[in-house]
């Protein structure tokens, strides 16, 4: 009987991440006792970078925090600051958001489901997702301009309208997933060894889920209906009537392992699929900005003041951005984002727990995880633990006697004053 | 450039360090069947001592930085380091940050630059072609 424990540290750069990040599991033979992760290899200082910049260049870093989300942050960025500024956007450029992303919640959920069966050694599934996930990258280009960071949100409105020409490419992909579906379904969901190496495995229960905030497809697939588009209903999602997906959708009673993740986005790609049918048919005529040049927008955004807050569903869960700005100042005062892998990463804990080690790649993978969005700077208050740096001590002892010094001069200057009046 | 077939299966490691997954995706998009350099003999692997090209992503952020010099040590020669994406070779967006001290040719000599934001796969690959043509000079005894 193993009575030791021994530790296996994992990363930052290992085959199983394609990001770095750290981490330490405690092991009983093949069993996993705990967890320790250490995140921030891919904290960039975004934010820190933000506050120096005017705002349409912060919108640029916005799309480059993460490359597989890069619309999702210019969606919440852009809300949070029409929000702040009062700016209306127009309703067809409402359709177009939505649209991009959507598609970029089926490329970004194929792409997962490629890096997932890879983790369990089934390469052949791996090709045929990213040979099938080819086909929205390439509407994604014939829409945008590119086939990663699509720079189509600005303030007010989106860049690129989607011309008559264009509607019947998506609908042909619209087309192409719709008799693909079964196919794929059966070839994830009917497979013995997937659902060997992925029932029962990397379970996250509701309650967990709950306590720990999980978000996005990970708290779904245990079970919880929560889902930003339909909880907070933003942009022309409220028209829509979306509804949260959960394994239940499927027929089967939700269970929180990895199965159930394969499920719930899986049927998240289908969604997607007749969101962007229903956008393209109800989309309006009409202008795409409200705000049509630059250096107006520049000009309107000096002038604001205030704070807001934009959130959007990604393809990984809410993604939540922060913004305050201040009359007669080009950058922005405070810009907070919070990515939907950060709230996931507690919920690792529970999933790891009592795992075998060759469980780890297809756990870590399960959540979808994205480094890059997630590495900020949290500063956490009210800790019980303080360090007082030495600096500090100082600087509240000169700030101590410089108080008493002002007092006593004062004193003695009354002090003098009374003598002088006096004499 | 004459290069009509590789001499030997070309073995790249794959090292983001401090990407946005941008690159990244593209490198994997490159490996699988609309592009597939595997049908070369390019394929991943999964250590850098295994490998004859590092692929870096991303600027370097502080803490990956040591990671990298050492990633770079253990590949062994001969060898080519090909920077994926526009921020790898200039930083880029990333500029006037505290935690980043890249781009990737302050920290480890890198042979091709692939620029791009990100680069498509066609251009990944062009990239690794290119170092392959190095890496053919270098085993024939030249002087790069």
């Amino acid at each position: 009987m193993a009575d030791k424990t021994f530790e296996i540290p994992i990363g930052p750069v290992h085959p199983a991440l394609k990001e770095p990040i750290r981490f330490t599991f405690q092991v009983e033979g093949e069993r996993i006792v705990g967890v320790d992760i250490k995140p921030g290899f891919a904290h960039r200082g975004i934010e820190f970078m933000g506050l120096r910049r005017n705002l349409i260049q912060v919108l640029y870093l916005a799309e480059r925090i993460c490359g597989i989300c890069s619309i999702s942050h210019p969606i919440a960025l852009t809300q949070a600051v029409e929000n702040a500024a009062g700016i209306e956007v127009p309703p067809r450029a409402q359709y177009i958001r939505v649209i991009v992303s959507e598609l970029e919640r089926i490329h970004s959920h194929l792409l997962w489901a490629g890096v997932a069966v890879h983790e369990l050694g089934f390469d052949t599934l791996l090709h045929l997702t990213w040979k099938v996930r080819e086909r929205v990258m390439d509407i994604l280009e014939e829409l945008t301009g590119n086939r990663v960071d699509y720079a189509i949100p600005i303030y007010g409105g989106v860049r690129r309208d989607i011309t008559p020409e264009q509607y019947p490419l998506v609908r042909e992909m619209i087309r192409y997933y719709r008799g693909l579906f079964e196919e794929l379904a059966d070839r994830l969901l009917n497979d013995a060894s997937i659902r060997a190496r992925t029932r029962g495995v990397g379970v996250l229960t509701p309650q967990e889920a709950e306590a720990l905030c999980a978000v996005g497809p990970t708290a779904r697939a245990s079970g919880l209906r929560k889902d930003v588009r339909q909880d907070w209903p933003y942009l022309v999602y409220g028209d829509f009537g979306v509804k949260a997906i959960t394994p239940e959708d499927y027929g089967l009673a939700p269970q929180g392992d990895v199965y159930d993740r394969i499920i719930v986005r899986l049927l998240e790609v289908a969604q997607s699929i007749d969101i962007i049918e229903r956008c393209l048919e109800e989309m309006p005529e009409g202008e795409i900005t409200s705000v049509p040049k630059v250096p107006a927008l520049l000009a309107q955004l000096k002038k604001a003041e205030g704070e807001g807050i934009g959130r959007h569903e990604a393809p990984r869960g809410e993604v939540i951005h922060y913004i305050a700005l201040e009359a007669g100042k080009e950058e922005p005062v405070v810009w907070k984002v919070k990515a939907p892998t950060y709230s996931n990463l507690m919920p690792w804990v529970p999933m790891f727990r009592d795992q075998e080690i060759a469980d780890i790649p297809i756990i870590a993978a399960s959540i979808d995880p994205c480094m890059c969005c997630m590495d900020r700077v949290y500063i956490v208050r009210d800790t019980v633990e303080r360090e007082v740096w030495k600096e500090e001590l100082l600087r509240l002892s000169w700030g101590k006697t410089d108080r008493i010094r002002s007092r006593i001069a004062g004193r003695s200057l009354r002090a003098a004053e009374a003598e002088h009046g006096g004499a | 450039m004459k290069l009509t077939s590789f001499k030997r299966a070309l073995w790249v490691f794959h090292v983001a360090t401090g990407s946005c997954n941008g690159c990244d995706i593209e490198i994997v998009a490159a490996l699988t069947p609309r592009y597939d350099v595997e049908r070369f003999g390019i394929r991943l692997v999964g250590t850098p001592r295994h490998a004859d090209v590092l692929l870096v992503t991303g600027t370097v952020t502080r803490p990956m930085a040591e990671r990298l010099r050492r990633i770079y040590e253990q590949t062994p020669d001969p060898k080519a380091v090909v920077v994926v994406g526009g921020c790898g070779a200039t930083s880029g967006v990333f500029y006037e940050s505290y935690n980043v001290v890249g781009p990737v040719d302050e920290i480890i000599p890198v042979d091709v630059y692939v620029p791009g934001c990100p680069p498509r796969p066609e251009a990944i690959i062009d990239g690794v072609v290119k170092a392959v043509a190095k890496l053919e000079r270098l085993e024939a005894g030249e002087k790069v």
